[in-house]
């Protein structure tokens, strides 16, 4: 019976296996990306079919248009400008992009820094508590170096106190700042209640909504909008420094070595905790002129909402661009796109919310999942030889 | 004896990733027979023996098990055919008794009475010693693995593999192993050895099967081979297999460690009063089952590990400078000291270098916080990279690949090579060949030898007993964590250490670097050594 059992078992070859690649070559790894996005982008097509019996392309269309406008560039007085649409997803990919530069740091390290929407929300209350008080008082220069500053500080502060945790008492950091996000979170609460303007609306309202004290003015100044021109400037340099500071210097060598192994660090005389504390101080104060530059460049208001869920997309930004700043700005973009444009075609076609939330989910799913074929070989059984599959 | 065939594997091929790890190998293994498997580290002998274990699947050949085509798919598939593998690390629930260990999983209903019974009669057949009712983590590492033996055999297998199986014990639990094999081959059970040591093949084994670079060699008989000839098979070229021992005149103490004791991380005392010296011009071995606090003892020293109270560990610098104390100083503070102090440890990837960075960056890793402030400099690690790449011929694609793309022998060089270039006055090895093959081993040999005789103190923790004998002055044995004794390498033996290494302590010898007074006493193998010395020099 045994030999029964033992035939009709090892008879087959198994369905399919899996076997690591070697390194690969770039144009083969960016042709299955592309294929992965045409793949999600079908299969988004026929959802958006079976749900709504819409031309899908129309409905893409409007994605785009929802995220970019009609035309990219408009002329306003006399030269080109990038259209109204345009600069609002360019601010939001700033902010976003600005989240995830300052998680590069400790994410480099290994420290799964959670706590990004927290440290924006302290740095956003900051700022925001500067405008109300110092609005008038102040020179603008000095002004803008105060609510810059007070953001830095408290963003640093709410990167400190896990990091203090972690390096004394070895403390697990994720769910550490996750925590301090709903202190952040209470914290904002707190704030805006004693800050309620006008009274009774639950909300602060846009602060200096006439003198336009401590916004970040317009770049161009024949905008008649906001051009969210110091947004692009402030986080464009801090994406670079912060490129260079992690490539190039003693301590961006610190972190990368304390990332790899606490031993290594150790063995090389780095003071592991230092290191720790360091970063994290970095890694939340940038969060938190996050904060500042969605109050003060941005909203103008301060709420539970500055943050958005900032903190977390920012973890899937640095993920997907493996922590690398540059390659920050254009993941950022990417979610940032189908964000608005999903958020365009659930209002244009009266699509529910989680349709459109579908898409951007799939399409998600299939570049974040393609990187798995990148990796791996899939070899299916066939008659004779094994043939290759996803290239 | 009729010698029937048991498994035929028959054009296997399996690749990773870049390496292709076993090519068109075919290879036979037949019942009542001992067959070596033998290669250098990384020729493929365990991934071939994986994949008739079920843990990796063959990506094109064919493998018949007792005549019949068989696909392996998973580990309960080879188990199913009687093939069951021992593998290096072993596979068992620490808080489990060994009999629990050994019917974990299976799903027939015995009572614990008749489970313990089928295990005894296992063991009395085999000549196994062990005990049902003992907790794993009660057991020495030569118990564990005789309970994983127990175990394949209590599943029913007939075909068995035991992987680097001697590797962690001592000659003398071997040896006990060794007999234990050659009862399951009067069995008419096939057993198959994975190893890299040439003394065990000849001893052990009937047939033996050579892999290199993944390819399968041939397969010789053993009676007809000789250790030369197997290396020459095994490395494809022949090799000069001696270590050269060069005697320096004129030595100075550089190092004195006194009752030095320190706790692990579980709070367990890991070193207890250890006391040595070590000379300029020297190379003192240090022995012993692993995990005995080798590790422990150079982490002390370099300043990774604190140690405890009472401990002195004094350097005395070259050129009669005032003598310096290392209690309480860490690696950073050391080096400020002007002290040499160069450290390869065990875990290469894990501690001595990092793993997803360059050579060149890694060349940087004890020396970034010099030259300009705030950025690293690039200029100087790169010529060094550079210049040890080329010294000691690693093989990378360029300095800037991450050193854990490189094979296990180019990691080493990487490692060793910045050590010795930072000029040392005292140099640390822990297990500095292993995984490396033939070829890297005598080069990393040599440059010991090469520091030795440029007046370094050389602190050399080894595992292979015949390579401790040629190429150390002194050899310290360490048996949980206390000295069992420091003996002079040319007049010891294999059979000396091997009891020092198990604990049984000679007092009457104290720090002397001789073993005069310890020849009297063990006068049984006084004729054993002499035959020794003859075979070493």
């Amino acid at each position: 019976m045994k030999k029964d059992k033992q035939k009709s078992v090892l008879a087959k070859e198994p369905l399919f296996r899996l076997s690591r690649r070697a390194q690969m070559v770039w144009y083969k790894a960016w042709l299955i990306r592309a294929v992965a996005l045409c793949i999600a982008l079908i299969l988004s097509a026929l959802l958006i079919y079976a749900i709504t019996k819409m031309n899908p392309f129309k409905v893409y269309g409007t994605m785009l248009k929802g995220a970019f406008g009609d035309s990219l560039f408009v002329k306003r007085a006399g030269h080109l400008s990038l259209n109204r649409t345009a600069w609002t997803t360019l601010r939001d990919v700033m902010t976003l992009l600005c989240i995830s530069v300052g998680l590069a740091p400790a994410f480099k390290m290994r420290f799964w820094n959670c706590g990004a929407e927290g440290q924006v929300l302290v740095g956003g209350i900051a700022t925001a508590g500067i405008m109300i008080y110092f609005g008038g008082t102040l020179p603008t220069p000095l002004l803008f170096a105060c609510m810059a500053g007070a953001s830095l500080l408290a963003g640093a502060v709410w990167g400190l106190i896990p990091a203090l945790f972690k390096a004394k008492w070895n403390t697990n950091e994720t769910l550490f700042t996750l925590m301090m996000n709903y202190i952040a979170i209470q914290l904002t609460s707190y704030f805006v209640a004693m800050w309620e303007n006008p009274y009774g609306s639950n909300t602060v309202g846009v602060i200096n909504r006439d003198t336009k004290i401590g916004w970040l003015p317009n770049f161009f100044s024949s905008g008649a909008n906001n051009d969210f021109m110091w947004n692009v400037i402030i986080v464009s340099a801090l994406t670079i420094a912060m490129f260079i500071y992690l490539k190039k210097s003693k301590q961006g060598y610190e972190i990368a070595v304390v990332g790899e192994s606490e031993n290594t660090a150790k063995y090389a005389g780095i003071n592991v905790k230092k290191v720790i504390i360091r970063t994290m101080l970095l890694s939340g104060a940038v969060c938190g002129l996050a904060g500042f530059i969605a109050v003060s460049g941005s909203s103008h208001t301060i709420s539970t909402a500055t943050a958005g869920g900032r903190g977390f997309t920012a973890i899937i930004v640095a993920w997907l661009s493996k922590f690398n700043t540059f390659v920050m700005a254009f993941a950022s973009l990417l979610i940032v796109f189908l964000e608005t444009g999903a958020n365009e075609i659930a209002s244009q076609y009266n699509f529910n919310t989680y349709a459109s939330k579908m898409v951007e989910g799939i399409i998600l799913f299939f570049i974040i999942g393609c990187e798995f074929f990148i990796q791996y070989k899939v070899h299916l059984r066939v008659k004779r030889d094994t043939k290759e599959v996803a290239d | 004896m009729e010698q029937s065939i048991a498994v035929q594997m028959q054009h296997i091929s399996k690749r990773f990733g870049a390496v292709q790890a076993n090519h068109q190998v075919t290879l036979e293994i037949k019942r009542g027979e001992i067959l070596s498997l033998l290669g250098e580290n990384g020729s493929g002998k365990t991934t071939l023996m994986n994949m008739l274990a079920g843990i990796y699947y063959p990506d094109s050949g064919e493998i018949y098990v007792n005549g019949q085509k068989a696909s392996i798919r998973s580990p309960k598939d080879a188990l199913a055919l009687g093939i069951g593998m021992i593998h290096q690390h072993y596979k068992l629930v620490d808080v489990f008794t060994a009999a629990e260990n050994i019917v974990l999983g299976l799903k027939e209903s015995l009572n614990k009475r008749q489970i313990i019974e089928k295990i005894q009669s296992i063991c009395e057949k085999y000549g196994f010693q062990i005990d049902p009712n003992q907790k794993v983590y009660n057991m020495s590492v030569s118990e564990k693995q005789t309970l994983e033996i127990v175990k394949v055999l209590y599943r029913g297998a007939d075909i068995l593999i035991l992987d680097e199986p001697t590797a962690v014990l001592t000659p003398q639990e071997a040896e006990r192993l060794f007999t234990v094999i050659r009862n399951m081959r009067d069995d008419r059970k096939a057993v198959v050895i994975i190893t890299h040591k040439l003394q065990e093949v000849l001893s052990v084994s009937d047939r033996v099967a050579i892999l290199r670079k993944g390819e399968y060699v041939g397969t010789v008989k053993t009676k007809e081979a000789t250790e030369l000839s197997l290396t020459e098979m095994m490395v494809g070229k022949k090799v000069a297999l001696d270590i050269t021992r060069t005697q320096v005149k004129q030595k100075q103490l550089r190092l004195q460690v006194e009752n030095l004791s320190c706790y692990n991380q579980e709070g367990i005392k890991a070193l207890d009063n250890v006391s040595f010296d070590i000379y300029s011009g020297e190379i003192l071995g240090v022995a012993g089952i692993s995990g005995c606090g080798q590790k422990e003892l150079l982490e002390t020293v370099a300043g990774l590990t604190p140690p405890a109270e009472g401990s002195t560990i004094t350097y005395y610098p070259p050129r009669e400078q005032p003598p310096k104390s290392l209690i309480g100083l860490s690696p950073k503070k050391i080096r400020q000291n002007g002290i040499a102090l160069s450290f390869v440890p065990e875990d290469r990837l894990g501690m001595g270098l990092v793993g997803s960075m360059g050579m060149s960056d890694n060349m940087m890793l004890k020396n970034y916080g010099q030259g300009r402030p705030f950025f690293t400099s690039s200029k100087a690690p790169k010529a060094l990279a550079e210049k040890i790449r080329d010294e000691l011929e690693v093989v990378t694609p360029g300095i800037s690949t991450p050193v854990r793309r490189l094979s296990g022998g180019n990691v080493q060089k990487v490692l060793v090579g910045r050590e010795i270039a930072a000029e040392p006055t005292v140099l640390m090895t822990a297990y500095a060949v292993r995984g490396l093959d033939i070829h890297t081993s005598y080069t990393i040999y040599h440059l010991l030898d090469e520091q030795k005789k440029k007046g370094v103190a050389v602190l050399y923790v080894g595992e292979d007993l015949d390579v401790l004998l040629a190429l150390c002055d002194r050899i310290m044995v360490l048996c949980a964590g206390q000295v069992t004794g420091i003996v002079d390498a040319k007049s010891t033996t294999k059979e000396e250490l091997g009891l020092l290494m198990t604990g049984q302590r000679n007092d009457t010898q104290e720090l002397s670097d001789t073993c005069e007074q310890d020849k009297g006493n063990h006068l049984q193998q006084q004729t054993q050594q002499d035959e020794q010395k003859g075979e070493v020099e």
